[in-house]
């Protein structure tokens, strides 16, 4: 019984793999974008699947909202304004390669210093993979035994804004820094106003409460479960897109300024507490024992608004602009 | 073996019957009004099957209810789903299937 049960696992494992390798390889070679988003998006969902059998449900939580669903939606509005600029030069591209397609193609001799150099990557790549230790425990252990300092009891939460809070920080800075480089590339598109339809109207009624509820439940549940800011606000930036699709215009809605704030909310955050830190004696993003757990929840929640607000304002794919009717 | 078991692998069974129909249906049917038909009506059983098959050997009442509350919103969201794609098929004036 067990071993039908291994090599059914075993199966199971090898399929996910071809089926990542066949996704990856339709994504990067299809000469439709469009279709290549969609395959994205399929790629996103199977590799959570596949975080899922490596026993990494937080980040097969990340992967699926933000890999799958978020970068997704950030693709096909691209795509979108591509489109908008390039119809007349695309719609007599052809689907296989043929005169017109050579033209975009890079010269035969430039492809093969790309394709040589993508193999000398790839190969230190794999020399290194393969020079690693078999058994490699790396840090779990040490993680164990200082968990109980960390104020939170999920590992991956005491790691991402405790012993390596670091990293965290400088992931928001660059998703503020994203921000900021997509407001001052450009004014956000004018929504071509087409009425959502009373079906998607009413199905986002439904779901965006249930989406809020989601959040604060990945929120809260971050600190003893797989969860966390990062989950948490990319449901949170769902709903908003969700809204923004459903042609619910935020932009009129919502002044400048507390967007702006709350943009910079998680950073802002982040890195006072740093520095409170730093007042009171200890080094920087150390927290005292007693208020670890707390303080850490103030950054999350932080967090988790900024990436909700950040995400979306990015699918919108530029500066608001300023609204002309008042 | 209990006799809720053998509910659940006849269940279970039932589901993935119906997922192969509309894997067929979504690669055999002439264009994309029929598809979307055959994906969400079997795909939305088929789902409910296996959520009713799995729930049955669910421990807690609470478990119970998420594969039922995952069940429903599938369910509108597939809906919305077919909903949406077919209207845009239709808007952009790909006319639905008729057989000759």
């Amino acid at each position: 019984m067990d071993g039908a049960v291994n090599a059914a696992a075993w199966a199971f494992d090898a399929l996910l793999v071809l089926t990542l390798l066949w996704l990856a390889w339709r994504v990067l070679m299809g000469p439709d974008l469009f279709k290549s988003i969609v395959f994205f998006i399929a790629f996103g969902l199977v590799m959570a699947l596949a975080w899922v059998r490596l026993r990494a449900p937080d980040v097969a939580l990340a992967e699926a909202a933000i890999g799958a669903g978020l970068t997704g939606a950030l693709f096909l509005a691209a795509l979108s304004r591509l489109a908008a600029g390039e119809r007349i030069a695309n719609a007599k591209r052809p689907v296989e390669n043929s005169d017109t397609g050579k033209s975009t193609r890079p010269h035969r001799g430039v492809r093969m210093v790309f394709i040589a150099m993508s193999a000398l990557f790839f190969g230190g790549l794999a020399a290194a993979l393969l020079s690693l230790p078999a058994e490699a425990p790396g840090l779990t252990i040490q993680v164990a035994e200082n968990l109980s300092t960390s104020g939170v009891s999920n590992p991956v939460t005491a790691v991402l804004l405790n012993f390596r809070g670091y990293d965290t920080l400088l992931e928001m800075g660059v998703l503020f820094l994203a921000v900021v480089a997509a407001w001052s590339l450009t004014p956000a598109p004018k929504e071509p106003v087409s009425p959502p339809g009373i079906v998607l109207a009413s199905f986002v009624r439904v779901l965006s409460p249930m989406l809020l509820l989601a959040a604060g439940y990945l929120l809260w549940a971050g600190t003893h479960a797989p969860g966390g800011a990062f989950q948490a606000g990319s449901v949170l930036a769902a709903a908003a897109v969700l809204l923004l699709l459903s042609g619910k215009d935020m932009k009129a809605n919502w002044p400048e300024w507390p967007l702006r704030v709350v943009l910079g909310l998680g950073l802002g955050v982040f890195i006072a507490i740093g520095l409170v830190m730093m007042l009171i004696g200890h080094r920087f993003l150390e927290y005292p024992l007693d208020y670890a757990g707390d303080l850490i929840l103030l950054i999350e929640v932080a967090a988790t608004l900024s990436i909700g607000v950040t995400l979306a304002a990015l699918f919108l794919g530029g500066r608001p602009q300023r609204d002309e009717r008042k | 073996m209990m006799l809720s078991q053998m509910i659940t692998i006849v269940l279970l069974l039932a589901g993935a019957a119906f997922f192969l129909a509309g894997t067929l249906g979504l690669l055999r049917f002439p264009d994309v009004y029929t598809r979307l038909h055959a994906l969400t009506k079997a795909d939305n059983v088929g789902l409910g099957l296996v959520a009713a098959g799995l729930a049955i050997q669910a421990e807690t009442w609470a478990a119970m209810g998420k594969m039922a509350l995952i069940w429903l919103l599938v369910l509108l969201a597939s809906a919305t789903g077919a909903h949406l794609v077919a209207r845009g098929a239709l808007r952009r004036g790909i006319p639905p299937w008729t057989a000759r």
